[in-house]
């Protein structure tokens, strides 16, 4: 069973009177341990596919399911921990919360876990670690740098060991040294921590490091170039 | 499932202006709240300390003011012998017959028009022994047989002519002042005392208008009110003396605290629009961390609970600030009259601690009605829409 299943998914969205449909029967499958970038054209369903498996919108119809879970049919009161324990989401502009340090936005996820005090904060340190900022615990936002930044939103993503990586845009606001840093930290999460990544990009240079890249357009899998490794099947 | 409390703190300080604005408003309200209740707790404690519970205060049967009592002189030696009134030193029952009589004198400062209305008690040598409260803090105790009188030390400052060694001209006699007394704060230091005797024969004839006696077994109140009753040489009522200047202090403490309450308020929606302004303001401006923590998996309920923490950390600052601007007052003397002798009662502004507490509650209530709709709207973000 793949890690991810999605199954004749049909969603729309009304704008203004009109309705615009982003997927007419969109069906794939993500394995575990798989990388894949998804790319397209604005408005082509890409970021919606990642809204979609979070959990954060529903489809109109189709089942989404993660894990076996079917993340369509949750209620929100079931999401909200479903979320916590399975998804960890990387935005195109980091959303750090600024008055938080980066340890403290790090830590935010386990504070929905039932770790204590001291096994929090020593997660926390090796996620930053994982990320190269162990010793930028104690700065907040403002005092990193844009890339420092998105490594803090991705140490806070994987510090709760989900299941699945979500990163929207992770590189657009970044320069190519700091992109290049994120980039080589995902294969370094895919390859050695072993976390399925799904990764939504205009940039090129993000999707060469993916194992598997699927174009999408008006909501529909165009083309799929499967890469030595990739696990994705349609 | 807590969104850590720091970060609100630090949120708060991240728009100063607002907040300060925010929670001076409240504070406004806090100040004038703590203020009002200060007024009517000070008034309602000057006549809550003016009895005592060992004494008991005869008055005729039903008057409920000793201004519109009379007990005859025949009535004095029957009430003597009663086996319920403790005894002094001498052998002599510690009882008081007192005429009560409200003069008018002139206010320092004003002119003749510029009068009051005050409360002149004629006791027997026996009243500085029942009340025990009463302390003479300058001067010495009035001489039988002179016109001579003692005054509250709340009329001093206030009035002409109430120091010790002036000569006080009421009811068309002098008056020689020769002491002044204290009397923990009560509605009596807002008096003149002299002796019963004299000021009967200027103001009322050969009637009394009450009795007060310390009762022989402090817990035999029922006992003595009954007997009292059932003599039929006399028509008197008992009344336990806290219970009777408490009671007093009812129908005027009410309205100055209903007056509290509803100015406060009305001042209070004013506060509260403020803190609704601020609290959405806060929550536009922080839409994508809001968006976030949602997407991390705090439910809606938490980040309700975050922003209502929120507005109620604003609304205790502004709480400390009105206490701070109400405290000062503690203390102060006013005066009013009171309407159950119509004469004019001098009292300190109370401001005590459960006020304090109070003052601070109201602003966190006042917090948490402003923060509920912005934080509602906070917690119902459609997260996706917030994200871009």
């Amino acid at each position: 069973m793949a890690l991810v299943e999605i199954r004749n998914v049909y969603k729309s969205f009304k704008r203004e009177a009109q309705t615009v449909d982003v997927y007419s029967g969109l069906s794939m499958d993500f394995e575990e341990g798989s990388y894949t970038a998804l790319m397209g054209p604005s408005g082509s369903g890409k970021s919606t596919l990642l809204n979609l498996i979070a959990g954060l919108d529903k489809p109109t119809s189709g089942t989404v399911r993660v894990e076996g879970s079917e993340v369509s049919s949750m209620t929100s009161a079931q999401l909200a921990p479903w979320r916590a324990r399975t998804i960890g989401f990387v935005f195109q502009s980091y959303n750090l919360l600024p008055v938080l340090t980066a340890h403290q936005n790090v830590e935010l996820p386990l504070l929905l876990t039932n770790l204590g005090k001291k096994e929090r904060a020593e997660r926390t340190e090796i996620a930053l670690g994982v990320v190269g900022l162990a010793d930028r615990m104690d700065h907040f936002p403002r005092q990193l740098s844009g890339g420092q930044e998105q490594r803090v939103a991705i140490a806070r993503a994987i510090v709760a060991d989900p299941t699945l990586i979500l990163l929207d845009e992770p590189t657009g606001q970044l320069d190519s040294k700091s992109s290049e840093e994120v980039l080589e930290l995902l294969r370094r999460l895919n390859d050695e921590f072993h976390k399925t990544i799904m990764i939504v990009t205009h940039d090129a240079k993000a999707a060469d490091r993916a194992k598997a890249v699927l174009h999408l357009e008006k909501g529909v899998l165009l083309e799929r170039s499967q890469l030595s490794g990739a696990g994705v099947a349609t | 499932m807590k969104i850590p409390f720091v970060y609100n703190l630090r949120s708060v300080t991240q728009r100063p202006v607002s907040t300060a604005l925010t929670a001076l408003g409240i504070g406004l309200v806090v100040a004038v709240f703590v203020a009002m209740l200060a007024l009517a707790n000070g008034f309602i404690a000057a006549l809550t300390k003016t009895g005592s519970a060992d004494n008991v205060l005869l008055l005729r049967r039903g008057s409920d003011s000793e201004l519109s009592s009379g007990i005859p002189r025949e009535a004095i030696n029957i009430i003597g012998a009663s086996p319920h009134i403790a005894t002094g030193a001498d052998g002599r029952p510690l009882m008081s017959p007192e005429t009560y009589i409200v003069i008018n004198i002139p206010r320092i400062g004003g002119d003749a028009f510029a009068v009051a209305n005050v409360v002149a008690r004629g006791v027997s040598d026996k009243a500085f022994e029942v009340r025990r409260n009463i302390k003479i803090i300058e001067g010495r105790r009035f001489t039988s047989g002179q016109s001579e009188i003692c005054v509250g030390a709340k009329l001093a400052g206030r009035f002409n002519n109430v120091n010790v060694g002036d000569v006080l001209r009421f009811s068309n006699r002098d008056w020689k002042v020769v002491c002044r007394f204290t009397a923990d704060g009560s509605s009596f230091e807002s008096e003149i005392w002299g002796e019963n005797e004299q000021f009967q024969g200027v103001f009322r004839g050969n009637v009394f208008q009450d009795v007060a006696f310390r009762l022989k077994d402090p817990a035999g109140f029922e006992e003595a009110k009954r007997a009292f009753l059932a003599d039929q040489r006399l028509q008197v009522d008992a009344h336990r003396e806290s219970d009777f200047y408490a009671d007093q202090s009812q129908l005027l403490g009410n309205i100055l605290r209903f007056l509290a309450i509803m100015i406060t308020s009305i001042m209070a929606v004013g506060a509260v629009f403020g803190a609704v302004n601020t609290m959405y303001a806060a929550v536009s401006s922080r839409t994508p961390e809001i968006a976030v923590l949602l997407t991390l998996g705090f439910p809606p309920r938490s980040v309700l609970a975050s922003f209502l923490a929120e507005s109620a950390v604003i609304a205790f600052i502004g709480g400390i600030i009105g206490c701070l601007l109400a405290l000062p007052i503690n203390g102060v003397v006013t005066s009013t009259t009171n309407w159950a002798s119509f004469s004019e009662i001098a009292f300190a502004f109370r401001v005590t601690p459960q006020l304090l507490a109070a003052g601070l509650l109201f602003a966190v209530v006042m917090g948490l009605v402003g923060g509920f709709f912005p934080a509602r709207r906070a917690s119902r973000l459609p997260v996706i829409e917030a994200l871009r």
